[in-house]
């Protein structure tokens, strides 16, 4: 399943994740792991939708393995580590009133997913590939 | 209500700025945008945020609060203590969440 | 605390949820961004936030919180309702401060969010 995203307009943002939950949930995935893909979900999309031209979001369901690739056209990372970095952000001072570009994003898909990857070219766009599978569950059910 | 008061009924963490514990607290905001922050803290007030990066110390000290709590568990950049240790900002810090921290507060008064 | 108290407690508005006022809200917390929700959100939870547009209520939805307050006198815009609408997503607003509706849940005993634990990576299936 592929879902386009539409960057410049993050008032959009969250329709992919809304309808990635609906897919998991129809194929009956633990409600743990179902969050985890969600949220992931949604911080790539909101990526796209502030910082990219357009994206597509690939969702691949294998027994109880997901697959998320977040691929986008846009202006691509120039430095990769610096982006990762808790709290850093280039969205505008406008997108964040609106509560977006928290620069969470990165560190709540590599909490959430049990592998990360991401590969970016300058001017070209960036791609985000996420696995996802079940973790034991505990009292209290994290991330 | 001081901050060290304040510090001691929550177990907020002192990181900075011993020397402002002493000040009494006149009221408090809970708000991760600077620009509303600007906008609405007063003097002596206490600011929750889980807002980590140097600018925080910068309002803090233009608004002359009482202290910045950071909460959340979130840690200050090695930038922002260094700039609160320069200017005499006091910043605390606990793992509450910002609700849970602004509600104890209420709860003691502080309003 | 069912929404109806935590309306009555806030000085709140309905715009969405009228129906839905017997719903129970678990525990409450607050935030400006929507990372935030993302990190903290649970099923049954509260959220007090100073956000305003569809996003946030998209948030909500897919973490399956009980409902949202928008706070500091702000108004959800015309998307941001309608979508509330059409996932039945309670949507108030309060003309008090973050601080003050934080406080003021908490006082009539309304928890906060549960502690987000580190996990450690666990190894994939077969592996």
């Amino acid at each position: 399943m592929s879902y386009p995203v539409l960057g410049g307009g993050f008032f959009l943002a969250g329709r992919a994740a809304a309808e990635t939950k609906r897919r998991l949930r129809e194929a009956g995935l633990a409600a743990e792991l179902v969050r985890r893909v969600v949220v992931a979900t949604y911080e790539a999309e909101m990526n796209i939708c502030i910082h990219a031209v357009s994206g597509r979001i690939h969702l691949r369901v294998e027994n109880d393995r997901v697959k998320v690739v977040a691929t986008d056209r846009g202006a691509g990372i120039a430095d990769i580590a610096q982006a990762l970095r808790p709290g850093f952000s280039t969205a505008s001072e406008k997108a964040r009133q609106l509560g977006f570009g928290a620069g969470m994003g990165f560190a709540n898909m590599q909490r959430c997913a049990d592998s990360f990857r991401i590969t970016s070219e300058v001017g070209c766009g960036t791609t985000v590939t996420m696995e996802f599978w079940p973790r034991p569950q505990t009292e209290e059910t994290g991330p | 209500m001081t901050v060290i008061e304040a510090a001691e009924s929550l177990g907020l963490e002192v990181l900075t700025g011993p020397q402002g514990l002493p000040r009494t607290i006149t009221g408090a905001c809970a708000s991760d945008l600077l620009s509303y922050v600007m906008a609405r803290a007063k003097p002596g007030y206490l600011w929750l945020t889980i807002q980590v990066h140097p600018n925080v110390v910068g309002v803090a000290e233009l608004l002359e609060l009482a202290a910045v709590v950071i909460t959340d568990g979130q840690n200050p950049e090695p930038a922002t203590l260094e700039k609160a240790r320069e200017h005499g900002v006091t910043i605390l810090t606990t793992p509450d969440p910002t609700y849970a921290v602004a509600g104890k507060l209420y709860g003691l008064g502080v309003r | 605390m069912k929404l109806r108290e935590v309306i009555e407690a806030l000085d709140a508005e309905v715009l969405v949820g009228q129906d839905l006022l017997d719903r129970e809200a678990t525990t409450a917390g607050a935030a400006d961004a929507v990372s935030d929700v993302l990190f903290f959100g649970r099923p049954g939870m509260l959220l007090l936030t100073g956000m305003t547009r569809a996003p946030m209520v998209r948030a909500a939805e897919v973490l399956e919180l009980a409902g949202v307050v928008v706070v500091r006198g702000k108004r959800p815009d015309a998307d941001a309702v309608q979508l509330a609408r059409e996932v039945e997503m309670p949507l108030m607003a309060c003309p008090h401060s973050l601080y003050d509706a934080c406080g003021r849940l908490y006082v009539r005993q309304l928890s906060g969010p549960l502690p987000v634990p580190h996990r450690p990576r666990q190894p994939a299936p077969g592996e």
